[in-house]
């Protein structure tokens, strides 16, 4: 076990060392200059050489990427003129265009892209599942054909195509709804939910019809093996066959798939989060792309990496605790 | 074949399918058979008292623009759709091919190869995976140089993130292949490893990998399309269904239609494009029919 | 106690008769053999007396008691599965659940009929493991299924069924997923579980040995029709109608020596084959040290059960496999170095050893032409003509032929380029027996009419002895004798030689008790 979660840390660290490796060498590879922007108009050559200097650029690449890598662990500063900018460690790099530590950016924006992937998580969980069952226990024929369909829908939409369908049926058509904008969760509970219900929605809708139809396919599946046909022949009662023998393997497949998709909803957050204005890490990103601002794209991008390898990490762990057969190794 | 001829869902899908496909391919001549081009302001047709909304009703359509005109410039909506479909398709055909034939070169390499060449692959299709798409496509469309040709470059940057799919579908494939006795049967006969690849795994390939880059297509038409709606995708004054729904967030409350007639091409595609895809499983792979991911 | 009366039963699925007109009965504590090779109905009357067809039309009666079983309500159902009719099922692996402890699982039955408390249940689950001879049932109550041995597993499985104390106990194939000397225990602990708590049994196979030794009475189905009935003495001994009389002749028999004193073709000198574990740990010894030669013109047996590395040497003697260490030679010159096409092989599985997706012609053309033949197409057909296939079955795909032609099109192909050393990993195994009689004399006609060299590995004692001229007896990755077919059979040296050659299922029913008797002798030694 000890020895396995050491394993897996170093997998993680090496995945996310070969990403930050890739972006450093494609944005030094990359022709338009960072500092040309944050220098902004009316520079003089002496004034981009300051600041290319106190941004760091002006060293070579693996002089830059060792500073970086330091600065991860130790902390570093940038000598910006007369007052240096301190960037505690953690430090992914330092936003000239905002003047702020990427860190302190990013653990800004988290809560609201952690707010959206929660709670869309949630409601497509609770909605596949509870639909896939119906369906895959065949107490309605209709229910089959409305998951189909909605798989096959869901597959195919966008998710800012939903939020603008959404958008406009709620907030312009029927004004049951505000637009939305963020409360925090601390604020008022309240507002933070009514805020977020359109984007959670406009996510769930996709993942739902896929949650429904793997929780379908997987109780039709287990139901026809062959130790629940041991089970009938010794006299155990259907709904009781169901409850403790069929649903635990039809919902494996779900545990794993649920870590994954939570951190994959916060990476594609930059659509939803763009969409409804939300200032999350997407947002974040979004911005700093249109600014060049490059530290805080390589931290938001390495945080997103982050999250996915912990999410396969933690997926693999709940999958070790839910089935005996697996052990980790 | 049978299976699929009978397959509703599949042949409503392939119509559409292709009517789109043949839709972009005459873009220009569909533009011109309705004497319009998607450069051309018309100013003279938009409401400038409520800031540059179509005049007439849903969004200005009329026998000249057949589906409207943009809100805020006045370019003729059908030209503009028409070329934009150009623009979703072609960049996510090219994706797809370019994706399909990296992944099997890597995969087919990965489950061939040495305990070696298998591993140092196999890591290496691991961070591709763990990639996250979207955000890194977003820089570093960010960073390359305005003046590059923009619909290559967004089917390569597509591709090159999101061939680790079809590389660890082939590669499983593959490992499963050469387990099997005729593979055994060929080496005693003395085939060597170019001719079992090409003779005995190929063939067995053919399906699975199908599949999955028939579901890949529309995956990555939802890529393009979100890459143009935050504006790293095609450079205006070309359109894309992406680009068209970015700026509708602004119109959407003053002119439904400009939201409708992109979003509801781009889903009516896409849909068809997945019940291709799904019928084309179901025919090749029965037993796999039920789990769409 | 209770009798068991089946009248006129029929089952259909659909358009398909399964079960058309049986009648059988099994008194109270007696012992009743189903046998019937793959299509026979045999299953499908299992699943129908504890009532579990969903799919299919259940006619007739089956009278268990004061009860009509077609006539029972689900609920009546229940009440009667676990309780008085217990099934052991074919895979132990798959019938249990994998989620659940196997202890548990026993108990949940033991309440769910008994309403006994946990405690209860749980206590006697520990009792009927302890029954089933599990070691130590008190701690291995808690283990999960798959922690269990295949054997083990079984037992448990005997272990549910007997918690509620059944009077009959319906068991559907239960040692065909088994080694041999595994199937010869359980079969006794059936036996034994039988005379203990007198429950009767209904043992359905698809070989003949297994229900020679183990019951009393006998059915012998084919297409849904039982062609014969009667004491298992009397049907196995004097059978009455034709198509047993054929499953009897199907069974192998020992053939006359041959002795083969042809100079070494294939030598192995001091042959290991040892796999990397994925993790640390010791490598895995497949194969530990095995010196032998092949002679020309012979056909040596292998046998071993699963795990004593038969398989491993068989791909070690085609070149598929490079030893870790020692030498193979074939005619004196290193294995590797051998011509493409000199060594062939016929697999297990005829499924897995064709590509699906190439027409048979093509897949047996392969090897002729890499040799240079320019148009293989009337040697192929030639050679299909040979083992017995129409000459236009080469445009034919795989899965349009029976298993048995399939092993057909296996052996042309290893024929085809003329090799000096054919290795049979396994041949017969997954036919029936009557295909596998006809596949073993096509390989023994081959064999005298091109002078063939063969390697013949099996799990299956009466199959080597009616092929082999000599036989290697593997276990544990070494060959622990070596010897002339009749002496190795009649004399045999090592220990697990003799138990091997105990739990030989056979279908004299004298020798099934002598064998049982020498079985018994054997554990208590």
């Amino acid at each position: 076990m000890i020895g396995y979660l050491a394993r897996r840390l170093g997998g993680a660290v090496l995945v996310l060392f070969g990403l930050s490796l890739l972006l450093y060498g494609l944005f030094y590879l990359a022709p338009s200059d960072p500092a040309v922007l944050t220098c902004g108009k009316g520079c003089t050559p002496e004034r981009l050489a300051e600041v290319r200097h106190a941004m760091g650029v002006d060293d070579p690449v693996f002089t830059q990427y060792r500073h970086f890598l330091e600065g991860i662990v130790a902390g570093r500063d940038y000598p910006a003129g007369p007052n240096t900018r301190h960037c505690p460690a953690p430090c992914l790099g330092y936003s000239f265009e905002t003047d702020q530590p990427v860190t302190a950016l990013l653990a800004d924006r988290l809560p609201v892209s952690a707010s959206l992937a929660f709670g869309a998580e949630v409601l497509s969980l609770v909605a596949g599942i509870g639909a896939g069952l119906l369906a895959g226990l065949r107490r309605y024929r209709w229910l089959d054909r409305v998951v189909n369909g909605l798989v096959l829908a869901g597959y195919a939409v966008p998710v800012f195509l939903v939020g603008l369908l959404l958008l406009l049926l709620f907030c312009v058509q029927l004004q049951w709804l505000p637009f939305p904008t963020y409360v925090p969760l601390t604020t008022d509970p309240l507002a933070w939910a009514q805020n977020l219900l359109l984007p959670w929605v406009a996510l769930a809708v996709i993942q739902t019809a896929a949650y429904a139809r793997l929780t379908r396919a997987g109780i039709q599946e287990t139901l026809a093996e062959d130790h629940i046909r041991t089970a009938r022949a010794y006299g155990l009662p259907e709904s009781r066959i169901v409850r403790r023998r069929a649903l635990r393997g039809a919902l494996l497949p779900l545990v794993t798939l649920t870590a994954i998709d939570l951190a994959a909803i916060m990476t594609s957050a930059v659509l939803t989060e763009t969409m409804f204005g939300l200032p999350g890490v997407g947002q974040l990103l979004v911005g700093a792309v249109n600014q060049i601002d490059l530290p805080v794209v390589v931290g938001v991008t390495l945080l997103t990496g982050l999250l996915i390898v912990i999410a396969n990490a933690v997926a693999d762990l709940l999958y070790a605790a839910v089935d005996p057969r697996v052990e980790l190794r | 074949m049978r299976a699929l001829r009978r397959d509703r869902g599949f042949l409503v899908g392939a119509a559409i399918a292709l009517l789109m496909i043949l839709v972009a391919a005459t873009a220009p001549l569909l533009a011109a058979a309705a004497g319009q081009d998607y450069t051309t302001y018309h100013d003279n047709l938009l409401d400038s008292a409520r800031g540059g909304v179509p005049l007439g009703r849903l969004g200005g359509i009329s026998g000249d623009h057949w589906l409207g005109l943009e809100p805020g410039t006045g370019r003729d909506l059908f030209a503009r759709v028409v070329y934009g479909a150009q623009v979703s398709l072609g960049v996510a055909v090219g994706a797809t091919i370019l994706e399909v034939l990296i992944g099997l070169l890597v995969g087919t390499a990965a489950g061939l190869g040495g305990r070696w060449a298998d591993g140092i692959l196999t890591r290496l299709v691991d961070l591709v995976l763990a990639l996250p798409i979207l955000v890194i496509a977003i820089s570093l469309l960010a960073i390359v140089p305005q003046d590059w040709p923009r619909p290559l470059l967004l089917a390569t940057v597509i591709a090159v993130l999101g061939w680790g799919g079809t590389a660890r579908i082939t590669r499983g494939e593959t490992l499963t292949l050469r387990t099997r006795d005729y593979v055994a049967a060929a080496r005693l006969s003395g085939a060597g490893w170019f001719r079992i690849a090409r003779r005995e795994i190929l063939p067995g390939l053919t399906a699975p990998v199908l599949t999955y880059a028939a579901l890949l297509l529309p995956t990555n038409m939802v890529v393009e399309a979100g890459l143009s709606f935050l504006g790293v995708g095609v450079r205006p004054p070309t359109p894309s269904w992406g680009q068209m729904l970015s700026t509708a967030t602004t119109w959407f409350r003053a002119d439904p239609m400009y939201v409708i007639i992109p979003g509801g091409l781009l889903f009516l595609t896409l849909l068809s494009f997945v019940l291709v895809a799904n019928g084309l499983r179901r025919a090749l792979d029965p037993r796999q029919s039920e789990v769409l991911r | 106690m209770t009798d068991l009366v089946v009248e006129d039963l029929r089952i259909r699925f659909g358009d398909t008769v399964a079960v058309d007109g049986l009648s059988f009965e099994l008194p109270a504590g007696g012992a009743l053999g189903i046998v019937g090779e793959s299509g026979s109905g045999k299953s499908a009357t299992a699943l129908a007396l504890l009532g579990l067809h969903t799919a299919a039309q259940v006619e007739g009666r089956i009278t268990f008691g004061a009860d009509n079983l077609t006539t029972l309500t689900e609920r009546r159902w229940r009440q009667v599965r676990g309780a008085q009719i217990a099934m052991v099922f074919q895979e132990p692996l798959t019938a249990l659940s994998p989620f659940h402890t196997i202890g548990d699982q026993i108990a949940e039955v033991y309440r769910l009929h008994t309403g006994a408390s946990r405690r209860a249940a749980r206590d006697r689950a520990v009792e009927v493991l302890r029954q089933v001879h599990i070691p130590d049932p008190a701690r291995r109550a808690a283990s999960y299924p798959h922690q269990f041995s295949g054997g083990m597993r079984q037992r448990a499985l005997i272990a549910m069924a007997l918690s509620c104390r059944p009077q009959l106990i319906v068991a559907d194939e239960p040692t065909t997923a088994l080694d041999v000397t595994v199937q010869a225990q359980i079969l006794d602990l059936l036996d034994e579980v039988r005379e203990t708590t007198g429950t009767s049994l209904l043992l359905i196979s698809h070989d003949l040995g297994v229900v020679t030794g183990s019951t009393d009475h006998v059915v012998v189905m084919r297409r849904g029709v039982a062609v014969e009935q009667g004491r298992t003495d009397a049907v196995l001994v004097a059978p009455e109608a034709a198509y047993t009389r054929e499953l009897l002749a199907a069974v192998p028999h020992p053939k006359p020596p041959r002795t083969i004193d042809g100079e070494p073709l294939l030598r192995l000198a001091g042959v290991r084959k040892h796999f990397r574990q994925r993790r640390r740990g010791e490598p895995v010894r497949a194969v530990d040290d095995v010196t032998l030669d092949v002679r020309a013109g012979e056909t040596l047996g292998i046998v071993g059960e699963s795990g004593t590395g038969k398989t491993t040497l068989a791909r070690l003697m085609t070149g598929l496999l490079t030893p870790t260490a020692g030498t193979i030679t074939l005619d004196g010159t290193d294995l590797r170095r051998r011509p493409g096409g000199s060594v062939q092989m016929v697999f297990q599985d005829p499924m897995s050893s064709l590509n699906p997706r190439r027409t048979i012609g093509e897949s047996i053309a392969d090897p002729l032409r890499l040799s240079g033949v320019r148009d293989p197409r009337p040697h192929v057909e030639d050679l299909l003509e040979r083992v017995g296939l129409a000459r236009r079955e080469y445009d034919r795909y795989p899965h349009q032929l029976s298993g048995g032609m399939r092993q057909r099109v296996g052996i042309a192909r290893a024929l085809a380029p003329h090799p000096r050393l054919i290795v049979c990993d396994e041949p017969v195994s997954s036919l029936d027996v009557t295909t596998q009689a006809q596949v073993l004399s096509l390989l023994e006609d081959l064999r005298t009419e091109f002078g063939l060299t063969m390697v013949f590995v099996s799990h299956d004692l009466a199959v080597l002895r009616q092929i082999a001229d000599r036989v290697a007896v593997l276990y544990e990755g070494r060959i622990v004798e070596l010897g002339d077919t009749a002496s190795v059979y009649e004399q045999p040296q090592h220990a697990y030689t003799k138990e091997l050659l105990a739990a030989v299922p056979v279908t004299d029913p004298a020798e099934a008790r002598r064998l049982r008797a020498l079985r018994r002798a054997q554990v208590t030694a």
